[in-house]
């Protein structure tokens, strides 16, 4: 008999209790999923659901600095329960790599990935929203093929480049039939409207826009100033169309 | 307790197997277990029959085959074991590597040129090599 892996057996009963899996994607990077992921989390908490935050973009983790959470540690419990910020329920590889440079290849991301949905024990959540690493290899297709009802919410920004690979990523969902809530247009400059007519195109909704602010940088890691931003209050109207 | 998370894949996964294999009772249950998880054999043992019980695995007798782990520098092609590296971890790291195995890239590297860019060729985790 070939060797088996009895991780994946365990993967859907771990999520048992999660009501919606929502990705946060792009296929390209620097278009502000984090951002958004951190800020949905924390408008929805607003709102009294039960949500969790898992970053999955295993090189390049961040949502720790927008919580500003980089000390703790899960706690043990038949596997390990995320971290509780704020009564978000977090998990990153952070927690293992005591923030030093996580160089892997391939296969590895797969058993990175399998290993963290199998050893972390959520709790009954309303919301899971993952913060999508950029590009179109294992994290997204293991993703798929690990959990059968994700609804991806996509990211992009006012830019021609950038639509050029979210444009992709699209269509490749869409093939694969995975549920997607739509596409918010993050950093919006100018009044072009390329971006919508594109959702249009595609079919998919286009959820609306959110402007670029300068200052946003500023409210990192103040989860208080962060909810009461200019920036929020945008996004609040989006989470409208999902909740 | 991380070995009560993989126990309850492993009862799961050999109760599938022992259901397509149609079998009625569960003899022997063959595990690999790789170094480099540092799996602690007596409590993954007990969450075994823990988790076993009241099913056709109660009566199981587990055997385990521990693996030792290889890694292979994918710069240099050096290729050694994973125990000539674990003294040089500390209890941190140990751990970091207990819960995921994908970090010994942060704090090992290559014995012979210095690059974290290896791979981890056996002795990753628990794998089930048989269900009798």
């Amino acid at each position: 008999m070939k060797l088996i892996d009895p991780r994946l057996s365990v993967i859907e009963k771990r999520l048992e209790n999660v009501k919606r899996i929502i990705p946060v994607a792009s296929g390209k990077g620097g278009v502000g999923k984090s951002i958004i992921s951190a800020l949905l989390a924390l408008l929805l908490k607003e709102k009294n659901y039960k949500i969790g935050l898992l970053d999955l973009d295993l090189y390049g983790p961040s949502l720790h600095i927008l919580l500003n959470n980089q000390h703790s540690f899960p706690k043990e419990e038949y596997g390990l329960k995320p971290v509780n910020i704020n009564n978000i329920d977090f998990m990153s590889i952070i927690y293992f790599t005591q923030n030093k440079p996580l160089i892997m290849r391939g296969k590895e991301l797969t058993d990175t990935l399998i290993e963290l949905f199998t050893i972390t024990r959520w709790n009954s959540l309303d919301f899971l929203i993952i913060d999508m690493p950029p590009g179109m290899g294992e994290i997204l297709l293991d993703l798929i093929r690990l959990i059968n009802r994700l609804e991806f919410l996509i990211v992009t920004n006012s830019t021609k480049i950038a639509m050029e690979t979210v444009e992709k990523l699209i269509i490749f969902l869409k093939d694969q039939n995975i549920p997607i809530i739509g596409l918010i247009e993050n950093m919006k400059i100018g009044d072009q409207d390329f971006v919508k007519e594109k959702c249009n195109s595609l079919g998919i909704n286009y959820l609306g826009k959110i402007s670029f602010y300068h200052k946003l940088e500023d409210y990192y890691g103040d989860n208080k100033e962060i909810i009461n931003s200019p920036i929020s209050e945008e996004i609040s109207q989006i989470v409208n169309f999902f909740v | 307790m991380h070995e009560w998370a993989l126990a309850e894949g492993v009862v799961n996964t050999a109760l599938e197997i022992a259901q397509n294999k149609n079998l009625r009772e569960v003899k022997t249950l063959l595990l690999k277990v790789g170094e480099i998880q540092q799996i602690d054999l007596e409590i993954f043992d007990f969450a075994l029959k823990e988790l076993s019980k009241d099913t056709i695995l109660e009566n199981a007798e587990i055997k385990y085959e521990n693996f030792t782990a290889y890694l292979l520098c994918n710069f240099c092609g050096h290729k050694w074991a994973f125990y000539e590296s674990f003294n040089q971890l500390n209890e941190e790291e140990k751990e970091a590597i207990h819960f995921v195995p994908e970090t010994i890239h942060v704090y090992i590297k290559c014995p012979k040129c210095g690059s974290p860019d290896f791979e981890i060729t056996e002795g990753r985790g628990v794998f089930i090599e048989d269900v009798l």
